[in-house]
């Protein structure tokens, strides 16, 4: 395969929190400017894998990682990497929505503020900025009048919208996503999707999710996982209509348990 | 078992004999709970309405503007008042800012390994020693050890020693009630720990911190023993209405220091000084406690999630 199709690559991928190994020799591609979907059941490893990617697992406390994983071609654990400038490109949305308890302007440009000079953004720039932002998830018009208000006290589908607005600014390559919508209702969660397939092209997408018509809608390709090892890595359709794996099988009709 | 088929419909939902018995024992705790707290309230009331009697006689700015006179038998309390001020203010300067950043770091930087465990574990245990220990502490290390004499200064390090533990864990509270996900927020976007406690952690705690550490006013001016050995004497006569007339080298007066003095030691005192002396040192705290609640009120306003 040719790496350059690969934002993400994972060679033997290993993970202890303290003595419990949560991720057992997990090998896996993810393929640029798509959406990729990671099933499984409940500690299974999925968001465990997904925190990875931007080593921000490290800040849980006492994990050992062994293994190489590879973002957008480069070694994350080589020395020479900057945690702060990895994260600006591998961006994360959580299960619950976490706007920052600052105003909708200010959580746009949190993370260009906290890696720019003191000052250096005009606040033209910052205006523009702001708009594209809200404009690429389709909240400008809702907010463009709230700019000023409290991130946290806008209704939940925008704020997980607003989560996303909040990592372009920073001109990310990958997005990953834990569980975007489980807070959702039925709306929201078609809105993020919608926002996902029309985003995805320009980022690539990895999801983890429970809800697997949600996978099924989404991805174009598909893992599962189970008790901390890749069992089955598919074209989504694939995966669901004709899982090789007999857990994989189990789990996608919902035989597992 | 009655169903509600068994019954006629006038009869449903009425009171049985086990929901007359349980509404009773519901009303009997109710009542309970009630005298309890008023328990509570009453000795605080009788407290204060007695003190204000007892000191009204004596009580005008006078009082708190001048000088103990005729060996401590009349006159005011302004000496020992400037002088708890001092104490407590130096004290607080001193163990403020330690306490916090202390509690900073080992809420927000320190993992959970042996040595903050040592290190919560002392402070626990910290805020549980006795005050006259601080005080053996005070005199062996500022006093003596480290050559400041009894003075102001020496007599504020050994209240801020004692009320440092009490600061860390309160500052420890006012970050933990802080929701983790703000701080994963920040951390995913490429902060740092330090712009992270800046811009998100500290604006949403303050006001629990300055809670925290105004409380402790009241319990810096209101000990005796940390302070009898280490800095503060009987009698000493000041520059009336200075608010400057202390030096920190200098051994100073103090409110409780001062109440004890002249209720237990000084014969003949003119009767309404013991109790304006109290009501001096109560009211002062009860005023900043008072501010507290009102910048914490403030603060709360301004932050909403």
């Amino acid at each position: 395969m040719e790496t350059n199709n690969h934002s993400i690559e994972t060679q033997n991928l290993s993970l202890w929190y303290g003595d419990f190994q949560a991720l057992i020799d997990v090998s896996v591609n993810i393929p640029a400017g798509k959406i990729t979907s990671l099933i499984g059941p409940s500690g299974c490893g999925k968001t465990t894998l997904l925190r990875c990617f931007n080593r921000v697992n490290e800040r849980y406390g006492n994990v050992t990682t062994k293994g190489e994983i590879k973002i957008l071609g480069k070694n994350i654990y080589d020395p020479d990497v900057s945690l702060l400038e990895l994260r600006k490109t591998v961006g994360m949305v959580f299960q619950r929505p976490n706007p920052l308890p600052i105003s909708v302007y200010d959580n746009i440009l949190f993370g260009l503020r906290i890696h720019s000079p003191f000052g250096s953004l005009k606040r033209s720039q910052s205006d523009e900025i702001v708009e594209e932002a809200l404009t690429s998830v389709f909240l400008w018009d809702d907010l463009k009048d709230k700019l000023k208000t409290r991130a946290t006290s806008l209704q939940l589908e925008q704020q997980q919208k607003l989560c996303i607005a909040r990592l372009l600014p920073l001109k990310p390559q990958i997005i990953l996503m834990d569980e975007p919508c489980s807070a959702l209702d039925a709306k929201g969660t078609l809105a993020v999707e919608e926002l996902m397939s029309v985003l995805a092209g320009t980022y690539t997408f990895l999801i983890v999710t429970h809800n697997m018509a949600q996978a099924r809608r989404v991805s174009s390709e598909c893992i599962y996982m189970f008790l901390g090892e890749l069992i089955e890595h598919r074209e989504t359709q694939a995966l669901f209509e004709t899982p090789e794996h007999p857990k994989t099988a189990d789990y996608v009709q919902m035989r597992y348990g | 078992m009655n169903s509600s088929t068994d019954i006629s419909p006038e009869l449903m939902f009425t009171e049985t004999g086990i929901g007359r018995r349980n509404r009773f024992i519901e009303n009997v705790f109710k009542i309970f709970f009630f005298i309890m707290t008023c328990l509570m309230i009453l000795p605080l009331l009788l407290i204060i309405g007695y003190l204000f009697y007892k000191a009204l006689p004596v009580l005008s700015l006078d009082f708190l503007f001048s000088n103990p006179k005729d060996n401590m038998r009349g006159g005011g309390v302004w000496a020992p008042f400037l002088g708890t001020i001092y104490l407590v203010v130096v004290s607080l300067l001193v163990a403020a800012p330690i306490g916090v950043f202390a509690a900073v770091y080992l809420n927000e930087y320190a993992r959970d390994n042996w040595f903050t465990r040592i290190v919560n574990l002392a402070v626990v245990n910290l805020a549980g020693v006795p005050s006259i220990v601080h005080a053996l502490f005070g005199v062996g290390a500022f006093v003596l050890f480290a050559g400041l004499g009894e003075s102001i200064l020496a007599a504020s390090l050994t209240l801020a020693i004692m009320t440092l533990p009490v600061i860390i864990a309160s500052t420890t509270e006012a970050l933990k009630a802080v929701p983790m996900s703000f701080r994963e927020a920040c951390w995913n976007l490429g902060a740092t720990r330090w712009q992270t406690i800046r811009r998100i952690v500290l604006p949403n705690s303050i006001s629990g911190i300055l809670t925290g550490v105004i409380l402790q006013v009241s319990r810096a001016a209101g000990e005796t023993a940390p302070i009898m050995f280490t800095g503060a004497v009987f009698y000493k006569a000041i520059a009336e209405g200075n608010p400057l007339a202390y030096n920190i080298t200098d051994q100073c007066m103090a409110l409780s220091l001062h109440l004890y003095t002249i209720s237990t030691q000084v014969p003949d005192v003119t009767e309404g000084i013991p109790y304006g002396t109290a009501i001096v040192l109560v009211g002062s705290v009860l005023l900043v406690n008072a501010a507290a609640i009102i910048l914490r009120i403030y603060l709360r306003t301004r932050k909403r999630w």
